[in-house]
């Protein structure tokens, strides 16, 4: 098959979905490859946007708006905080030893085979276009799922919540004696 | 189905010029209100009353030299700039800023995009917002700009929380993330600032906080970080920032005015309607109630951004670690105790009562201590 035809016959949404992935993968590359930290969380960002690109072609909006919210706009803004106060820029002239980077591409390798091989060998069940419900990836939808099928687990992930937050607060309260800065 | 798109693609075009336009003669009001309450005369000397202001503002913008210091991270330092401009106009996207026009019996909605995670949208972008301060203050190698950035980040990131929690109030009344359909549901002068008093003053404070309008401008306060994130910035990339913050006032007064005071609905609405569809027919008696909405939404959004300007040339700035506890020890107490009214005043039945009641109750808050001073005094 010619790519030309090919091209001709794509839809818009192939070409999103195209366009959308090679944005995802560049972010991705970038965020490894970058020597500069900062560039690196820049990068990140891309990567998460593009997702949630991703996730709203799947018609699932609830999970892009969350993903932009606690990804992007909360978890992210934190290392780029973190990272700035840091000030990499001097210490991150020298790349490491060759065996060391020889070492880590041999893993990342083998892992990234690993998981191509398993997402391979899944059956993925197919879906019927025709009866498939287009409003499962909604808001109402999620609700009455997590509040209906999967409440246990629901209720106990929100008492981890609020046990991680008693325990940040715990980390952050300051001791007797202690001074203030 | 062609006709449609371009009227679609018109309004849309329409609410991203109208967000430029507004935030241009944004400026040359807030020189106004700032002259009239500082009882000066104000800009009066580019056009008639000095209207021609803004264009001559960025004229001179353009033409200033462009400068990005040596030691600048460059890329990033011109991604600053561009990175606030654009998330500051991606938020007007879901914003209904009317009805709906009927054209050849099909409806077409005043708004960028109709989703049913309209506020979600417009919380996930607000949280971004702090890129381009973070970015640029960072990239410009100066100590400076990078204490602005990080005062700017800490403060969005601890006023985001109290905002969050005075929308999931909104969210407990009308059950709907969707912005068109919380403004549907303030149909008939059925406001949710009278059902939700507290949660309004949460949310105004945090958006005067989020806009790094004053009191809150600590990321750029001049008698202590020099001009905070954008010290080392000039022409029109100082202009962009100066610019963003106005474009963020603008989408936060639509943001209040939809989510607290009915958006396009005003009292009487109904019965414009009905005028306006015997006199010229159903479809264009339609479009023009459409029309009259866009103006009162208009009309409430304006209001806002007085009130921002008013604000900002009455009070002085905080201290930061005023705004820090403000931030967490009062806003987001205050913003679960609202939550938690607001469950209990749904499940009671007579939501409004009680509405009314802490209406009342924070009016005595506010106005009691500065009345007791006025007897005392006399």
């Amino acid at each position: 098959m010619d790519i030309l035809g090919l091209l001709k016959n794509m839809t818009i949404t192939h070409w999103s979905f195209y366009i959308v992935s090679m944005l995802t993968l560049f972010g991705a590359l970038g965020t490894i490859m970058s020597k500069n930290p900062i560039h690196s969380v820049i990068y990140l960002i891309l990567t998460f946007f593009s997702l949630s690109a991703h996730y709203i072609m799947l018609n699932a909006q609830f999970l892009a708006a969350v993903n932009i919210i606690v990804y992007a706009g909360a978890i992210m803004v934190l290392f780029l905080f973190v990272v700035m106060f840091l000030n990499l820029r001097e210490e991150n002239e020298e790349l490491p030893k060759n065996s060391i980077l020889i070492a880590a591409s041999i893993v990342g390798g083998i892992i990234g085979i690993t998981l191509i091989a398993a997402i391979r060998q899944t059956q993925i069940e197919k879906v019927n276009p025709y009866s498939f419900n287009t409003k499962t990836g909604l808001v109402e939808t999620l609700g009455s799922l997590l509040f209906n099928k999967y409440l246990l687990p629901f209720e106990l992930v929100s008492v981890l919540f609020l046990i991680a937050m008693a325990g940040a607060v715990m980390l952050g309260k300051r001791e007797k004696g202690e001074r203030h800065f | 189905m062609e006709a449609v798109l371009i009227i679609k693609g018109i309004i849309i075009l329409a609410i991203f010029a109208l967000s430029l336009g507004i935030a241009a003669y944004e400026t040359y009001f807030e020189r106004v209100v700032a002259a009239y309450i500082q009882d000066r005369v104000g800009p009066d000397y580019a056009g008639p009353a000095g209207i021609f202001q803004p264009l001559a503002d960025a004229g001179k913008l353009f033409f200033k030299e462009d400068f990005i210091p040596a030691l600048a991270d460059k890329s990033l330092f011109i991604l600053g700039p561009s990175l606030a401009m654009l998330t500051a106009l991606l938020t007007s996207a879901v914003i209904p800023f009317g009805d709906s026009f009927i054209y050849e019996g099909q409806k077409i909605l005043v708004q960028g995009i109709e989703v049913n995670i309209g506020i979600l949208w417009v919380f996930g972008i607000v949280s971004l917002g702090v890129y381009g301060i973070l970015i640029g203050g960072w990239s410009s190698n100066n100590k400076y700009s990078l204490y602005g950035a990080i005062r700017a980040a800490s403060q969005n990131i601890s006023y985001e929380l109290a905002m969050g929690l005075a929308i999931i109030a909104i969210l407990m009344m009308t059950g709907s993330l969707s912005i068109r359909s919380m403004v549907e549901a303030q149909h008939g002068f059925n406001w949710n600032i009278f059902y939700q008093p507290l949660g309004f003053i949460i949310f105004l404070t945090c958006s005067f906080a989020e806009c790094n309008r004053t009191p809150f401008d600590l990321p750029e306060s001049e008698n202590e970080l020099v001009a905070g994130y954008h010290t080392e910035y000039s022409s029109m990339k100082l202009g962009l920032y100066l610019f963003s913050e106005y474009v963020n006032m603008f989408i936060s007064s639509a943001v209040i005015a939809s989510l607290y005071f009915g958006g396009f609905n005003y009292p009487g609405m109904d019965w414009v309607y009905s005028k306006f569809t015997s006199i010229w027919g159903a479809t264009v008696g339609h479009n023009w109630a459409t029309v009259i909405g866009i103006c009162v939404l208009m009309a409430k959004i304006f209001f806002f951004i007085f009130l921002f300007m008013w604000v900002r040339w009455t009070l002085p700035r905080f201290r930061y670690d005023q705004l820090m506890d403000l931030g967490w020890k009062a806003l987001i107490p205050l913003a679960v105790l609202n939550m938690i009214i607001t469950a209990a005043a749904q499940l009671s039945g007579k939501p409004l009562w009680i509405g009314l009641i802490l209406t009342l109750i924070i009016m005595l808050v506010i106005f009691l201590p500065a009345i007791k001073k006025r007897t005392v005094k006399a």
